[in-house]
């Protein structure tokens, strides 16, 4: 059996008195997509930024993240990034005053030469919109340009956090087909309320119920049992439709509120 | 007419000092979220280290490439102490407002109280070259040449940073940590050094302020940037935090009404006025002229 990228084990996380992750243990396969799941606010979210450091001062962490042997927890976000965790937050985060090229030269790194060629055959529209302000970029292109990036440099784990929130379902298309471009070179771990998207990409899937791990296995069994995903994630997996390029499939998604 | 002139250009030299002292604390602010209430101190530590080293610097003098080589003294002295008060004391108390605003504060007061216990509570004379303290003919006003010259050391120091800002790898990198911090660190950027480097760049602009405002004054006094620095505060309000380019038009306008109220108003008039734009501006526009952004 081979070695796991991630290992998380018992992490608990409390933010100004909630306890919002309490004891989550996961693994992390070294090939392929897996799926953080769940419904809104159990902390799938707050996994992602515990694992890249990410907590706010005034969280506290506790538990054991690895990166193969390397303990990720009380490092500095910098590091643990520039050794190979490459994070793309929940809402873009793109910076909006500066041009496309600021943005993914902001990301470029002393004595790595940058993957530009890779970053622009999977996304050409960033090639051509290098001047333009990334804040008047639709949603689909700035996600692009944040998922561009992150892979100018090479990872050993990638953290994606809804990507396909707020596209339109064109676009959920385009991105879930870099996602499994990208996917064939580097892990992924993923956090995605698009049941389709995942049903596409993934192939482990953990699923958290309040703040706690409450099912872990293969992502497609998970989806094709209908009282699992109705229970775990309050959606039937019949309503699952599997996005594909040229099609604008109907995409349910778990309800959202606001998240942690 | 020649009033007139005289007013804006004696205006905009005022608008020049605050400029100096309020780009430093609007990268600051807009990029490590520090109200830095010390900031004045950097401006007296450059001026009376400009003084000093006018009067004891081997080389140093009141005039000609001696008096220039005491304002670059007092420059660094001002750079070194900001950035040692960002190491030292700010930045373990990163994310901790409160600590950081009493730290400042009574940074700012123990500051101005080491300059008193040194140097005396009386304002001293500041050495200058002889034409500073001449005027200037300009469409019929006489302007006073000290008053040009901070004029002319804004735009200098305004066009550095803008260039700053727009073509260096830290300018990138302080641009974008004025939109989203954490962002920049998740892109695999140690942020410290930015702050530090901003703490640096600020204390820098502040300690030129305080030896410009030295020779357009014609003194120095340990409270001077105390009272420099609430006027600054309002600038950086004013221009929107993080925002250079805000920090200079609303340094222009600031200067402009304070001097024209004064004159045509009462004088004290000019300073209650600035407070009202204030208000209006927290009211109508909160994120200021230009928002959060460093523009470059």
């Amino acid at each position: 059996m081979t070695e796991p990228i991630l290992n998380v084990e018992e992490l608990s996380v409390r933010i100004s008195g909630l306890h919002i992750l309490q004891g989550v243990s996961f693994t992390v396969a070294p090939t392929g997509v897996t799926v953080l799941l769940g419904r809104n606010g159990v902390g799938k979210t707050t996994t992602l930024r515990a694992i890249v450091g990410l907590t706010p001062p005034a969280g506290e962490v506790r538990g054991t993240i690895r990166m193969g042997a390397q303990s990720l927890l009380a490092r500095p976000t910098h590091r643990l990034v520039r050794g190979g965790l490459g994070y793309v937050p929940e809402d873009r985060c793109v910076f909006a005053g500066l041009t496309v090229a600021e943005n993914l030269r902001l990301a470029e790194r002393r004595g790595v030469t940058p993957a530009y060629d890779k970053v622009f055959a999977l996304f050409p529209e960033l090639d051509r919109r290098g001047r333009q302000r990334a804040g008047s970029l639709s949603g689909g292109q700035q996600q692009m340009l944040a998922i561009g990036r992150v892979l100018l440099n090479d990872n050993r784990l990638l953290l994606i956090d809804e990507p396909t929130k707020g596209l339109a379902p064109k676009v959920v298309t385009e991105v879930a087909e870099v996602l499994e471009r990208v996917a064939e070179s580097v892990p992924v771990l993923l956090v995605e309320q698009n049941l389709a998207v995942v049903r596409r990409l993934a192939r482990d899937a953990v699923v958290l119920a309040a703040g706690k791990v409450a099912w872990t296995g293969d992502a497609r069994e998970l989806l094709l049992e209908t009282g699992l995903t109705r229970s775990l994630l309050g959606v039937g997996s019949a309503e699952v439709a599997v996005p594909s390029a040229g099609s604008a499939p109907a995409i349910p998604a778990v309800a959202r509120k606001d998240q942690h | 007419m020649g009033t007139v002139i005289l007013l804006t250009l004696t205006g905009l030299g005022l608008a020049a000092l605050y400029f100096l002292v309020a780009s430093g604390l609007s990268l600051v602010f807009g990029l490590a979220d520090v109200l830095n209430f010390a900031h004045g101190l950097f401006l007296g530590v450059g001026a009376y280290a400009t003084w000093w080293a006018a009067g004891n610097l081997p080389g140093a003098g009141g005039d000609g490439f001696g008096f220039v080589l005491a304002v670059v003294f007092g420059v660094a002295a001002g750079t070194l102490v900001a950035v040692l008060v960002e190491l030292v004391l700010i930045r373990p108390l990163y994310s901790r407002t409160i600590e950081q605003v009493l730290v400042t504060v009574g940074l700012s007061l123990a500051g101005v109280a080491l300059l008193q216990a040194t140097w005396g509570a009386d304002a001293r004379p500041f050495p200058r070259p002889d034409w500073t303290r001449q005027v200037t003919g300009i469409l019929g006003a006489q302007v006073p040449n000290g008053g040009l010259l901070l004029i002319i050391a804004a735009v200098l120091v305004l066009g550095a940073l803008l260039a700053f800002l727009r073509w260096t790898r830290y300018g990138l990198v302080i641009r974008a940590g004025v939109e989203n911090r954490e962002m920049v660190t998740a892109l695999g950027i140690d942020v410290r050094k930015a702050f530090t480097l901003v703490f640096a760049i600020g204390g820098a602009a502040a300690a030129l302020a305080g030896a410009l405002g030295g020779v357009y004054f014609g003194t120095v006094s340990p409270g001077q940037g105390s009272s420099l620095l609430i006027f600054a505060f309002i600038v950086v309000v004013i221009g929107g935090m993080g925002s250079v380019v805000g920090s200079a038009y609303a340094a222009v306008v600031v200067g402009l009404v304070q001097q024209f109220v004064n004159y045509y108003g009462t004088s004290g008039l000019g300073d209650i006025c600035v407070v009202g734009l204030l208000a209006v501006v927290l009211l109508l526009r909160p994120q200021g002229i230009a928002g959060k952004v460093a523009t470059a």
